[in-house]
């Protein structure tokens, strides 16, 4: 499934996107946000009268490349440290929830 | 106690030369302030977190480095507040969202680090919406900020915190950060000083990032001189942001009172006129006439694709937000939940669960948006669309930076509004910010000061100064002069004129 070419979003489009977007909506919400979400994209839509035209896009205020620092041995975070946030932990690792299902 | 010997009362500047004299201390200035706070922020509500012992034993050590006879900076022991989009270690950091509730950094922003190593005292750490997304300090999930010229009154946002604890006298200084305006609609409506530097010009090493490509830290204040001083300390190159300028900070000290015959003065023709609140338009039109007689030459400049500006930023921060907001996964620090009634969820599901409970409305909404402007077929119409406006808007400047010396406009087109009146018409609330987004988009300085009360409603409006990028020098030369003059005719400063704030630790006190 892709997003619709209609450029007001249903409801369904939004149910799409937060599903890419990691984040479970609930009913109450999909019926808020859709129509909120047209009326701003509605007002957005004014950028794409220079779409055509022979600009190059702009990224960056401060145009940098290559920006590296000297390779040398700097203190890091310890083990407790980086840790020291983490919902779970076992063995001095993050402990995460399955990543594979039972039949992968 | 008269006010000439409340400590909260004085500037920033005024406090660090009593303390530079031996006049006071740290201890006392930093518990003058937390006792300030304890009286009225049960009002306010400018902090998510106050950290006593840590300030005050801050400002014991900075005493103690002062009495072994150490050369200190200037604004030294002067205590300051922290937006809690900065990383604190030992201080909870939540950017005022579910999501990072309780969580304690392991480690400093470059800018604490450098508040750390010149001995100013972290009072705690200041209320904000939700990971810097809106203009009220209504989307913090521990609920809003009342701006302290009217408790009923939005505070701005997202830094409503910084810019209130700074009008409520709970702290000389804050920082804030400014992705859109969130330091400087704040100013305006609060009747403080904020800046917003040049982009790269302050270190985002440990900022929370919203919007990498318009983020900026910079200071909250009420007076001029003082944002100077905090400027100077905290700007500067490092090697920990790839995008920090590697140049000295511009002369923001030496630019203090100067002179401003000859300087030209350009007034951009779209961020004014329709849809901005008539007493705004008084106060700024006042200031223009102020700048004159000080030598000033104002010029009239249009820059057309600023009104491009606002959808370009709404395309822009989305997508880069929806992005940055992706480490919020439940993996490694931060809230997990598991979806209800499921048994072994995948992190995939924990993941989703998770970034339902931790994140608010306006959270939710932008990472869809940005979502939506990043995916496949959509890329070129929106996010590519919204780039090139990007490079008109720069262009724009460049050209008006070409016929004039700095730019301003009101900071806001209206004083505080009250509680609830834009809180489900996200258009209208992204309008707050109308006129002070096109400097984030085109990456130069811009410094908000009060200008006076809106005939209207006796709410304070706000004058934004625009200068070319690394010239943020010429912010303060105009600010402090206007500064000045509109002090002369006001018989003091603006924040004199706000009411009288209640105890709100009951009667008895």
């Amino acid at each position: 499934m892709s997003v619709s070419d209609d450029p007001a979003l249903s409801r369904d489009d939004v149910a799409y996107l937060a599903g890419l977007a990691r984040i479970d909506l609930t009913d109450a919400e999909l019926d808020h946000l859709a129509p909120q979400l047209g009326v701003i994209l509605d007002s957005v839509a004014v950028v794409g009268e220079v779409a055509d035209a022979d600009i190059p896009p702009m990224s960056h205020a401060v145009p940098t490349s290559n920006v590296f620092r000297a390779d040398e041995v700097r203190p890091g975070l310890t083990h407790e440290e980086a840790l020291s946030g983490a919902p779970q932990e076992e063995q001095q690792r993050f402990s995460v929830p399955r990543i594979l299902t039972e039949e992968a | 106690m008269s006010s000439e010997d409340d400590l909260t009362r004085l500037s920033a500047t005024e406090l660090a030369e009593r303390l530079a004299a031996g006049d006071t201390t740290s201890v006392q200035a930093t518990q003058a302030h937390l006792d300030r706070i304890a009286d009225v922020d049960g009002n306010v509500h400018a902090f998510l977190h106050v950290d006593v012992d840590g300030a005050l034993e801050q400002a014991d050590a900075v005493d103690r480095r002062r009495a072994d006879g150490e050369l200190l900076h200037p604004l030294a022991g002067v205590p300051i507040a922290v937006k809690d989009l900065l990383a604190t270690k030992g201080m909870p950091t939540t950017c005022g969202s579910r999501m990072l509730e309780g969580w304690i950094p392991p480690y400093d922003a470059t800018v604490v680090e450098r508040l750390r190593a010149a001995g100013l005292p972290i009072l705690g750490k200041t209320n904000m919406d939700e990971f810097a997304m809106g203009s009220s300090t209504e989307h913090s999930a521990y609920g809003p900020t009342r701006n302290p010229w009217n408790l009923g009154r939005i505070p701005g946002g997202s830094g409503g915190g910084s810019a209130a604890a700074v009008a409520a006298y709970e702290a000389p200084l804050a920082i804030g950060t400014d992705t859109g305006g969130s330091i400087r609609q704040p100013g305006a409506v609060t009747g403080t000083v904020g800046v917003k530097p040049t982009y790269g010009g302050v270190s985002r090493y440990g900022l929370v990032a919203l919007a990498s490509s318009l983020d900026q830290a910079g200071p909250v204040t009420r007076t001029v001189r003082d944002a100077a001083l905090l400027h100077d300390l905290i700007g500067g190159h490092d090697p920990r942001d790839s995008t920090s300028i590697d140049a000295p900070v511009p002369p923001v000290l030496d630019a203090l009172d100067g002179d401003l015959t000859g300087l030209r003065v350009g007034v951009v023709t779209e961020l004014g006129g329709e849809g901005y609140q008539p007493g705004v338009r008084a106060r700024f039109e006042e200031s223009l006439e102020l700048l004159t007689k000080a030598g000033a030459e104002i010029v009239e400049v249009s820059c057309p694709s600023f009104t491009k500006a606002l959808a370009a930023y709404y395309l822009i921060l989305p997508s880069e937000a929806s992005s940055n907001l992706a480490r919020f996964d439940a993996m490694r620090f931060g809230l997990r939940v598991g979806p209800e009634g499921v048994d072994a969820p995948s992190a995939e599901q924990v993941m989703a669960a998770t970034r339902a409970a931790g994140f608010g409305s306006e959270v939710k909404r932008r990472i869809i948006l940005g979502t939506y402007a990043l995916s496949s077929g959509y890329y070129d119409a929106y996010y590519g669309s919204a780039q090139k406006v990007r490079t008109l808007i720069s262009r724009e400047f460049d050209a008006a930076f070409g016929r004039t010396d700095v730019l301003v406009s009101p900071t806001t087109p209206t004083t505080a509004f009250e509680f609830g009146a834009k809180l489900d018409d996200p258009l209208a609330m992204y309008l707050n910010d109308v006129a002070t987004i096109p400097a984030n988009l085109a990456g130069v300085p811009g410094l908000s000061l009060p200008i006076g009360l809106a005939d209207e409603d006796g709410l304070p409006s706000g004058l934004q100064v625009l200068a070319p990028a690394m010239a943020d020098d010429r912010l303060y030369r105009v600010g402090s002069v206007l500064e000045r003059l509109l002090e002369e005719q006001w018989g003091g400063p603006l924040l004199g004129r706000a009411p009288e704030l209640a105890s709100s630790t009951g009667v008895g006190r």
